[in-house]
């Protein structure tokens, strides 16, 4: 199988106009005969379910929540990148392309970050004219931060819920044509299988979660806007629901899996406090504009510390290892996520861990209390040399910056974080591989579309921070209602697409045998027990570093977990009713396939690249090595088991930007 | 710690449900409250007994999912959290929980603890938006500046999940301060003000039509909101509906 990537020929800044320019358009009277299924409304699915239907096109739009308010993207904290130049500090859609193509550690397409680079100042403009209440400055225009791996400030943000407030955007755009009739929104409803006709994707098979019944949908083209699989690990900062189940159920039906081993293991979280613990929280990135990173400088002051006989906050400067100031200076703070969380490894694993576990860092606030301090003291005439004056004026001023993620810290760890710095350690929050995807965004499927984060194109290794915000709604306003029209054009006389049809019955059947099997297994364990188990695989052996020989065992352990899973899981209930074990059974199986693909292409990808660290490639100071003979996209073609899956690259090609050794020093 | 719950136990809408008790032991203060509940129903499973549902999914308080009427208080005896940010220190050991579904006429019960909250759905449908289609070819984003102040409380009213404590604790069931919360968003930005009669007097329309209560002002709602969601919001509601019903 050859991947075309359908790249537009071009000079790269005019490839999209040209592109929008030359497709095939479908006329306003025929998209009134035009079924688009959208699965998902997170930030890609419900922008895009909302767009599809101001075209004109009749939108089914699926989510597993009891709201499309509810998708996971409402969880997103810091903000969304966007080549304004506001702030008149020298950015350009161009230097955010090469932030982004850099950052990604030179694995994504060029042509699609140069269009994801293009559209981002179209994201501002229109949800600002939605009402998305983005925070201002007290001239009443738009305030923007830094984010890691960057030189500018392009962040524009809502205090620490800019995905909340973007996701209610696009949430509304959905209401305004649910009420008009042309989405048609199924809530708790959770897709099980593509259904593909002539080898067209053509419709869908879910289950209601309230009922339990299975239901078919067809469409003239299905998008999957489900979002990432970093609840493969159990432990991550994704909700308790986010699955891989449609992405994984269209790679059995034929879409290609790419890159399945980049994960971005985020470095600041909330640090794992026990067994019982369900899931980690995220602090977000954009806490290290203001916040510090360290350690003790001495391993005595660690115990000290541990042992309670001895406050991070009496440690003076001298005995304090700010180790990202250390190592990078360029970039200090701000390096981007993968660099930031292989350094806080390094120190752990080193002995500096600061808590009972070992496992975490300190993130302190103490000097941006007091540089915001002195400059609203300067702007008050107040006394700049009052400390605890200038501190309390400081602290207000970060209060407004990240209230709301100073208040979760304290809820969870029992500390206030504006007296003694916030303990960190990374976690699991992001998946770069997904679904492959054509610069249309469609699979290798025809008819069968992957946008946001379920697809792999725009991050390479390792996403910036502020990007999947940006991504997911770029392809979902702007980029998916454009290309589907050309792949449409061809359907405007096919008339609507029956499910009384044996494609329809097969999917159907094959659902219905595979939730049969669960119900009445009867084993002895519950579904967490197993998902549990996976979860401490994946992080002990394909987690923040990887090597050959885990992998391995790895590969072999999953395997070997999942038959387990077959034989042995428990799920209570019928499949008539709500039944939220069966639907975890049901994901945690598609989990322990990808697992296994997982572990495979980490252990393909002889280098270290972005989220893909290799110990076997690395540099004596432990920086990542990456290798050219490594430069293409990993594409995995479902042949049963997962082991037999064979690999398609799609070889990578920098035109306009110079691939270079990835420094933040 | 060592618990005793009391839980609504109901097995769908048309069941008529009861109280059930649990002992469950060996609890961690640094549990949460849904973590407490995972170890329930992991014995439940394990047992061969039927576990509680409940709904949650972030687990960190945004997407609105959980709700729990814990102790005769939404989201708990903890203020300005959700359910799941509630933490099991702030009970004491050998105390008795009680967990109960939110009770209101517009949001009946499905399963347990789980409820329908798609009357919500439906009032932002009827006009809790802006029609502006997605073309991209909108105005600069900078070419209407907006008071920081407004922005700012247009944000605070922005950022309610949509939990619906508020018509759980409210002894009318109302939903004037969900509505006010959206209502006051676009009120305070210039461009809500287009629509602005339409939306509110659509909006209150359908939360009519939903069987929510009237609004008497016991406050009851600000208090167990877990975002802080002002009182003002609904103040600001019953302005923009009587200058809408005086044109409209």
């Amino acid at each position: 199988m050859a991947l075309d990537s359908k790249i537009p020929q071009g000079p790269i800044a005019d490839k999209w106009t040209n592109y929008k320019n030359h497709i095939d358009l479908v006329n306003p009277a025929n998209k009134r005969n035009i079924d688009v299924i959208v699965v998902g409304t997170g930030l890609a699915g419900g922008s895009a379910a909302a767009t599809l239907a101001e075209l004109g096109y009749n939108v089914k739009a699926f989510c597993f929540q009891d709201s499309p308010r509810r998708a996971h993207s409402i969880a997103a904290q810091g903000g969304i990148n966007a080549a304004k130049n506001y702030q008149g500090d020298g950015d350009s859609t161009y230097r955010l392309f090469y932030d982004t193509v850099k950052g990604g550690d030179y694995r994504s397409r060029e042509a699609n970050v140069y269009r994801l680079a293009e559209v981002s100042t179209n994201i501002i403009d229109q949800c600002v004219a939605q009402g998305v209440p983005f925070a201002r400055e007290y001239g009443g225009l738009l305030d923007n931060r830094s984010f890691g791996g960057v030189l500018v400030s392009r962040t524009f943000y809502a205090a620490g819920q800019t995905g909340q407030q973007l996701l209610l955007g696009a949430y509304s755009a959905m209401n305004r044509q649910i009420g008009r009739g042309k989405i048609k929104m199924y809530n708790r409803h959770e897709m099980l299988d593509v259904v593909k006709v002539d080898g067209k994707a053509r419709g869908i098979i879910t289950r209601n979660l309230i009922t339990g019944e299975i239901e078919r949908h067809s469409a003239h083209a299905v998008v999957l806007g489900t979002g990432g699989y970093g609840n493969v690990f159990f432990l991550s900062t994704n909700a308790m629901g986010s699955n891989v189940t449609a992405a994984w159920k269209a790679h059995k039906r034929g879409a290609n899996f790419a890159n399945p081993c980049y994960t971005q293991i985020h470095p600041t979280c909330i640090p794992v406090s026990g067994d019982h613990q369900s899931k980690l929280t995220l602090m977000s990135e954009s806490l290290r504009n203001d916040g510090r990173i360290w350690v003790p400088k001495h391993l005595k002051d660690v115990e000290a510390i541990k042992n309670k006989t001895l406050k991070p906050t009496q440690l003076s400067e001298e005995d304090r290892d700010y180790y990202l100031e250390r190592r990078y200076p360029a970039f200090g703070n701000l390096v981007p996520r993968d660099v930031a969380s292989r350094a806080a490894k390094e120190r752990s694993d080193a002995g500096f861990g600061v808590n009972a576990t070992g496992e975490a860092v300190y993130l302190d606030f103490a000097s941006a209390f007091m540089r915001y301090g002195k400059e609203q003291a300067h702007v008050k005439g107040l006394d700049e040399d009052d400390d605890a004056l200038v501190k309390k004026l400081g602290q207000e001023i970060v209060k407004t910056k990240y209230g709301n993620l100073f208040q979760m810290y304290e809820k969870i760890v029992d500390e206030n974080p504006y007296e003694t710095p916030m303990m960190i350690y990374p976690a699991v929050h992001y998946t770069m591989g997904g679904l492959w995807v054509d610069y249309n965004l469609m699979t290798n499927v025809p008819g069968l579309y992957a946008i946001g984060e379920a697809n792999f194109s725009d991050h390479g290794a390792n996403r910036l921070g502020a990007s999947a915000l940006m991504q997911g709604l770029a392809d979902g306003y702007f980029v998916l209602p454009y290309t589907i029209g050309d792949y449409l054009s061809d359907d405007i006389r096919t008339g609507p697409i029956s499910i009384d049809t044996p494609e329809f019955e097969k999917a159907e059947a094959e659902v219905r045998k595979n939730i049969d099997h669960l119900i009445n297994n009867k084993g002895t364990h519950s579904v967490d027990y197993f998902h549990r188990r996976l979860g401490k695989i994946m992080w002990d052996k394909c987690g923040m570093a990887r090597n050959a020989e885990d992998l391995k065992s790895a590969i072999t352990e999953i395997s070997e977990l999942r038959s387990e899973f077959w034989k042995d899981v428990r799920v209570p209930g019928t499949e008539n009713e709500f039944n939220e074990e069966l639907a975890k059974a049901g994901r945690v199986a598609d989990f322990l396939e990808l697992g296994e693909l997982f572990a495979k292409d980490a252990l393909q990808r002889e280098e270290s690249a972005g989220g893909h660290f290799r110990e076997e490639y690395q540099t004596p100071e432990g920086e990542a090595v990456r290798r050219k003979e490594f430069q293409y996209v990993s594409a995995w073609e479902y042949k049963g088991e997962p082991k037999d899956a064979i690999l398609h690259k799609e070889e990578l090609t920098y035109e306009n930007i110079k691939v270079k050794e990835r420094s933040y020093k | 710690m060592d618990l005793t719950l009391k839980i609504w136990r109901q097995k769908n809408a048309n069941d008529k449900g009861k109280m059930v008790d649990y002992q469950i032991s060996d609890i961690s203060p640094d549990m949460s409250f849904l973590e407490m509940l995972d170890v329930l129903n992991n014995e439940l499973i394990e047992k061969g007994d039927a576990p509680v549902s409940f709904d949650h999914d972030c687990r960190e308080g945004i997407c609105g999912s959980c709700s729990l009427y814990i102790n005769g208080e939404a989201h708990g005896p903890d203020r300005l959290v959700t359910t799941c940010q509630l933490h099991m220190r702030t009970f004491k050991d050998g105390e008795t929980i009680v967990i109960e579904p939110w009770r209101a006429k517009a949001f009946p019960v499905i399963k347990d603890l789980v409820v329908d909250r798609t009357a919500f759905d439906r009032i932002q449908q009827a006009g809790g938006f802006i029609s502006v289609n997605t073309s991209g070819n909108t105005i600069d984003a900078n070419t209407i500046p907006i008071e920081k102040e407004d922005a700012d409380n247009a944000f605070m009213a922005a950022t309610c999940i949509g939990c619906g404590a508020c018509v759980a604790s409210c002894k009318n069931s109302s939903a004037m301060l969900f509505v006010g919360a959206k209502v006051s968003q676009f009120a305070l930005l210039p461009q809500g003000q287009i629509e602005a009669t339409d939306r509110v007097l659509n909006m209150v329309k359908q939360m009519d039509e939903e069987g929510f209560g009237n609004c008497t002002n016991t406050g009851a709602c600000e208090v167990e909101c877990p975002k802080g969601i002002s009182l003002e919001n609904i103040a600001r509601l019953n302005r923009e509906y009587l200058s809408a019903s005086l044109k409209g």
